[in-house]
């Protein structure tokens, strides 16, 4: 009897738990739909206002990996604004991202180096430019080295630092984990391809200054927008000009890259697509890049 | 009533049924998705290469997936945690279940089971910054993250499960044995290493195995200590485990390299169902 009672309480306890969610599911279903609702009206408000035309369709972008924080950060805004447009991103490398642009396979390659001159048919604009800042720790005397010799710092070629003027202690050189943008974006601009003699490889760029800072022989690489002000590690100066969105922008610091929207010569843009383009190179755009670690080049 | 209670007990079964079966779905799903995901790059790459290929260049312009340098690192790092946790753990597991008085027991074992409870990042981060900068002190290296630090921080995170399955083990042992050894003329610790250890050595096995399959599959906080290059492992080199190679390398890998992770994901998976096998191996045993 004891047994019958317990297995219909139980039953009873998991029906109202049961009943409980759904109710609960409902009701969050119904804020949420009102919520996205208001959200929509308050934006086709604003397009009519200011915007001309609305767009649709989907706009297929495809490349450098490196770019995948800015494009999602683009991709997330845009689609706010234009309900009926999607972006899609694929991270395939930028030369897949030249190539798909050339052949017509996707409407906006990405690329975060500059085109060759053998690859015709197709067009830069640049949407942002990417500085990347070299750390020691605080308590390493040196603070301004060359391009080559960090280059020589990261392979290994100069393991002391006496070689460069600092105290006479081994280099540890941190970096990314392969695949990262910033280590693709480091590697490629000092020409260490492959050839890096890492002590450490850490999988985000908040580790990379922490390790920095923890250790006084360590040297590493992190996007500039993650260490500016900040006081744990000490960013060089590379031929003796500081890192900042001015010297990123004006070319004279020498770490950086731009990050491109390649773009067809002979197959025209659907509207979606230049209208993605148009404004990801104003300035609406640019504290959005800015956000996800770029200088925004908008001005 | 028992015509009554029919549809409700069929009801229940049902319950209980679909409950036990999810587990199994679950595990079996993972190991099919492992399988089909981890054979094509294992094919693409040619099993040799791959299982015994000692260098790993996943972006190389000539990209290289050998993976003997996790393999060996992780055999390496968990012997290490298991030659330090083994004797720590076992130790405590005697003094809590035999030698300890109650009070003082009482004391211990609570704060053993809270080092069960942190959680790994947290060993991780403060391996990271109190372990590895320590460790570059005393031994004088450039850098501190290393095979080393690692075995340290598996060694203290293996201890609560040694402690706790020999413990119980240890005091399932039966009291007759004890008082018969005692009885014979033994001291109090003769008795505990002659008698009730060798009595309570499948548990303490089973321990061991469990410390091991703990320490194979851990991740979060040997990333945070070990360097993770992909070097041939030494103990004060920057290693990489099988488990950080598939997570530190997962965020941007793309084409044969992310394929090439599933595989090392896939040679994980196969040595942990190795370790489970042996630990029911012992479980078994000690039931027969």
């Amino acid at each position: 009897m004891k047994k019958v009672l317990a297995i219909t309480l139980a039953a009873v306890m998991l029906l109202a738990t049961l009943v409980a969610c759904g109710g609960n599911n409902t009701a969050t279903n119904n804020t949420a739909n009102g919520t996205t609702n208001s959200t929509n009206n308050t934006t086709d408000d604003t397009n009519g206002d200011t915007a001309t035309t609305t767009v649709s369709g989907t706009v297929n972008t495809n490349g450098s990996t490196s770019m995948e924080d800015v494009m999602g950060s683009l991709k997330e805004a845009f689609e706010a604004e234009n309900p009926d447009v999607t972006i899609q991103y694929t991270g395939s490398g930028s030369g897949a991202g030249i190539t798909g642009a050339q052949e017509g396979t996707c409407d906006i390659g990405l690329a975060s180096r500059d085109l060759k001159e053998d690859e015709t048919g197709v067009h830069q604009i640049t949407v942002a430019k990417d500085g990347i800042a070299i750390i020691v720790n605080p308590e390493n005397p040196v603070s301004d080295l060359t391009i080559e010799q960090i280059a020589a710092l990261a392979t290994g070629e100069i393991a002391n630092w006496a070689d460069v003027g600092g105290n006479d202690a081994e280099v540890v050189f941190m970096g990314r984990e392969a695949g990262s943008g910033t280590r693709d974006g480091f590697e490629s601009i000092t020409g260490t391809e492959d050839a890096c003699d890492y002590q450490n490889e850490y999988t985000s760029t908040g580790e990379v200054v922490a390790g920095v800072a923890a250790n006084p022989n360590a040297i590493g690489y992190a996007s500039l927008s993650a260490v500016e002000g900040d006081t744990t590690v000490k960013v060089l100066t590379v031929g003796g000009v500081a890192p900042s969105e001015a010297t990123v922008l004006d070319g004279t610091y020498e770490i950086q890259r731009n990050f491109n929207f390649i773009i067809s010569d002979s197959k025209e843009l659907s509207p979606a697509a230049q209208a993605f383009v148009d404004w990801a190179t104003s300035t609406a755009a640019s504290d959005l890049i800015a956000g996800a670690g770029a200088v925004p080049v908008a001005e | 009533m028992k015509q009554k209670l029919r549809p409700m007990e069929l009801t229940m079964n049902a319950v209980f049924f679909i409950c036990g079966f999810i587990a199994i779905v679950f595990v079996l799903f993972i190991s099919i998705y492992l399988i089909i995901s981890g054979i094509p790059a294992i094919r693409e790459i040619g099993l040799v290469d791959f299982l015994f290929g000692t260098e790993w260049a996943s972006t190389a312009a000539e990209p290289k997936f050998g993976i003997l340098p996790f393999i060996l690192t992780s055999i390496y790092g968990t012997c290490g945690a298991i030659i330090i946790g083994v004797p720590v753990g076992f130790m405590t597991a005697v003094f809590l279940a035999k030698i300890a008085s109650p009070k003082l027991a009482a004391i211990v074992r609570p704060a053993v089971d809270l080092l069960a409870g942190i959680p790994s990042v947290v060993y991780g981060l403060i391996g990271m910054m109190v372990l590895v900068p320590a460790v570059r002190e005393a031994f004088d290296l450039p850098d501190g993250a290393s095979l080393f630090c690692a075995i340290i921080v598996l060694a203290v995170m293996i201890l609560p499960s040694i402690i706790s399955v020999s413990e119980t083990a240890l005091k399932s042992v039966p009291r007759e044995y004890e008082e018969a050894s005692l009885a014979l003329g033994a001291t109090h610790i003769e008795t505990v290493f002659r008698v009730s250890v060798p009595a309570a050595s499948s548990g303490i096995a089973a321990a061991v195995v469990l410390g091991i399959g703990r320490a194979i599959g851990e991740a979060m906080a040997i990333i945070m200590v070990a360097g993770n290059v992909a070097n041939m492992p030494s103990l004060f080199a920057s290693v990489r485990f099988l488990t950080t190679a598939v997570s530190s390398e997962m965020a941007y890998a793309s084409g044969l390299q992310r394929q090439a992770l599933y595989s090392i994901a896939l040679v994980l998976f196969i040595f942990i169902m190795i370790i489970n096998v042996a630990l029911n191996t012992l479980l078994k045993r000690k039931k027969g």
